[in-house]
């Protein structure tokens, strides 16, 4: 406990992590602009899951925690990705389900035919 | 009265303690005291409580006829749009963690407050000023989204005070984080030396899982309030199909917090059952360990059965199936709750104090509840009675049978500690009564309706289904009166009620070894303890007993 409260990073540490948090935001931008397919929003969240990490290991001093706060920013992280994954169980797997195309085209017949019927 | 509550010596109040250490407005407002926080949420939520009962009188009249004949089709769609909001945001939610679990996690482990008693307050400032967003928006002419604020109902085509609402719902869920942080490392934190994990009472457990589920999910929802607003202002598509969004994703970040939040509203309650079947059947509780862990594995799995509410939305038929394995095993660890409570009081020493006969109440209609979900998860089922009065009696089931219960049997439990004072015990058991039957000539003709076919959310339906409408109107009126009871006989008995001296049921348990009401540090000297939880075989209970039997 008591180490926790007493642990002092130099100033060197904060302003190196300050650049990164910088650089990464300019290299979220220009992956906006590339092409990716489904790959842009992966690398975007992947981008912002890093900052926050570095953002909570540094300025939140967890790295310098018992165990008990990172099981808490490991648990958070876990959640985030249970979100993820079961809402994509929805997303990736509506196209298995092949769509109906109307019975009259099952049968041979067009929509003209149908209609004039 | 029951031998149970009988003493020789008429039990005197401590001459200080937290409701007399100081007095003014000013020392409510401002006072850092868990237990006086505890009772400033106590005191907001009846308000609130009353308020979504009003709305629920509105829905109620209007169904006497099947012609919509009282409300219109839009104030009735206001009407139960603010019944849901005030009743799970600003009731069901805050009502046993943050009222009772404030006031009696530090007096159950053993400590002076909780970890961050300014957090405390915040928190309480904070669920104050998310309510008055949310009464700004009934006086600018409600809001008729259903509490559920699917878009586009909510978004493109939102025609009435969703802002304000949204609003008041976006930051009533940071005093529900904060809350809920509080528990956990007060939890973790400040445990009486002796009081071990597994000698924690189990009202401890229930509100440390609540507590996770607070602070995992509650993000959630904010942040798709949050995307809704920014749809709204900056036309970024997320919802909008439009601009590229999928409606259907926000029922997918809704229900990830709004499902696990209907645990945060029954773990509690379930907390509050342990204790009170415990201490009125004077036996230890049936494997304690498992009942733990099972309100922690409610709390985790309670995370992936969101999709079960959106069987008919358009969801992927295989992300349904996997939601609705998962919603199967969520009963289990509900059912080992359910057969343990039974288990305790197999052989116990019974008796029927107004607590128990809320909790007695509880384990029925719980299961009732329960059981109901499950027809409710099956795929094909669910197709069926989908947003028919099925499913509202089901939740009903749940929120009022389940949780509501506990919040009652609490209330009457630790009423004696929080005042005092005793309440009148023959009023207490009638009113128990006249909820329980109230509550099953309310929402039992519900299943019925919902299984025949009544849609839920319309002010008028056919005549073949007004029977029983008209019964659960008339068990609604009974309901009513079966909640005034309490809050007349218990704000009498503040004053006028006998004093309950420290331990009035003879409990175990931290909270009752100090005085009634406990002084502001709660304990004069720090507890030390040696035992587990529930040791009611202790031999002065042993001897009490056995002069029972006699």
């Amino acid at each position: 406990m008591s180490q926790n409260e007493t642990h002092v990073l130099p100033l060197k540490i904060y302003l190196l992590i300050f650049a990164v948090l910088l650089v990464m935001t300019g290299v979220t931008v220009q992956v906006a602009y590339v092409d990716l397919g489904f790959m842009n929003t992966v690398v975007a969240l992947g981008i912002a899951c890093f900052k926050a990490s570095l953002v909570v290991l540094y300025f939140m001093h967890l790295r310098y925690s018992s165990s008990l706060p990172k099981l808490f920013w490991v648990a958070g992280l876990l959640w985030l990705a249970m979100l993820i994954t079961f809402a994509m169980s929805d997303y990736l797997t509506r196209q298995w389900i092949e769509q109906p195309q109307g019975w009259a085209r099952n049968r041979g017949i067009s929509i003209e035919q149908v209609a004039k019927q | 009265m029951s031998a149970l509550t009988g003493e020789d010596a008429p039990p005197q109040a401590p001459r200080q303690h937290y409701l007399n250490v100081t007095y003014g407005v000013r020392s409510w407002l401002l006072t850092l005291d868990h237990k006086r926080i505890g009772l400033l949420y106590l005191a907001s939520i009846t308000v609130f409580f009353l308020l979504g009962g009003m709305f629920a009188v509105m829905i109620r009249a209007e169904l006497v006829t099947p012609a919509g004949d009282l409300l219109q089709a839009e104030t009735y769609n206001k009407m139960f749009t603010m019944h849901g909001l005030v009743m799970v945001f600003f009731f069901l939610i805050p009502s046993i963690p943050a009222a009772l679990g404030n006031f009696l996690i530090p007096l159950m482990i053993g400590a002076r407050d909780l970890a961050f008693p300014r957090l405390n307050l915040l928190s309480w400032y904070v669920f104050i000023v998310g309510g008055l967003f949310t009464l700004f928006a009934v006086v600018q002419g409600g809001v008729d989204t259903g509490w559920t604020f699917y878009t586009p109902y909510s978004s493109t085509y939102s025609n009435s005070a969703v802002a304000a609402t949204a609003v008041g719902v976006f930051i009533t869920g940071f005093s529900s984080v904060l809350t809920g942080l509080n528990f956990i490392v007060t939890i973790h934190k400040m445990r009486a030396p002796g009081l071990t994990w597994f000698r924690l009472p189990l009202f401890v457990w229930a509100h440390y899982a609540t507590s996770l589920i607070m602070v995992l999910g509650t993000p959630v929802l904010t942040a798709a309030v949050v995307l809704v607003a920014l749809e709204h202002l900056l036309g970024i598509g997320i919802f909008d199909p439009k601009l590229g969004g999928d409606p259907v994703l926000f029922q997918h970040l809704f229900w990830f917090y709004s499902h696990p939040a209907v645990y945060i509203m029954i773990l509690p309650s379930m907390g509050v059952v342990s204790e009170v079947i415990s201490c009125f059947s004077r036996k230890r509780i049936f494997g304690y360990k498992v009942i733990a862990f099972s309100s922690l594995a409610i709390a985790v799995l309670g995370f992936l059965v969101w999709g079960h509410h959106m069987f008919v939305s358009g969801q992927s038929v295989y992300a349904g199936m996997i939601f609705s394995f998962l919603s199967f095993f969520v009963a289990i660890p509900s059912a080992i709750k359910v057969f343990n409570w039974t288990a305790t009081l197999y052989k116990g020493s019974i008796s029927y104090d107004t607590p128990m006969m809320y909790a007695m109440g509880f384990i029925g209609l719980f299961t009732i509840g329960g059981l109901t979900g499950l027809f409710l998860a099956s795929l094909a089922v669910d197709v069926h009675v989908h947003d028919t009065y099925f499913v509202v009696a089901h939740f009903h089931y749940i929120m009022v049978g389940g949780a509501l219960m506990g919040y009652m049997a609490a209330i009457h439990f630790w009423w004696p500690k929080i005042s005092g004072r005793m309440y009148p015990e023959g009023w207490g058991r009638f009113s128990a009564l006249v909820i329980f039957i109230g509550f099953n000539l309310t929402f039992f003709p519900q299943f019925i309706l919902g299984y025949l076919g009544m849609p839920r959310r319309y002010h008028a339906y056919p005549d073949e289904f007004q029977v029983l409408n008209v019964m659960s109107t008339a068990g609604a009126t009974i309901l009513g009166v079966g909640y005034l009871i309490p809050l007349i006989y218990l704000i009498w008995s503040m004053r006028y009620g006998p004093r309950a001296g420290s331990n009035p049921w003879k409990a175990k348990g931290l909270e009752w070894e100090t005085t009634s009401p406990p002084p502001t540090e709660n304990f004069l000297t720090t507890p030390l303890v040696t035992e587990e939880a529930y040791a009611y075989a202790a031999p002065d209970v042993e001897e009490q007993e056995g002069a029972r039997v006699g």
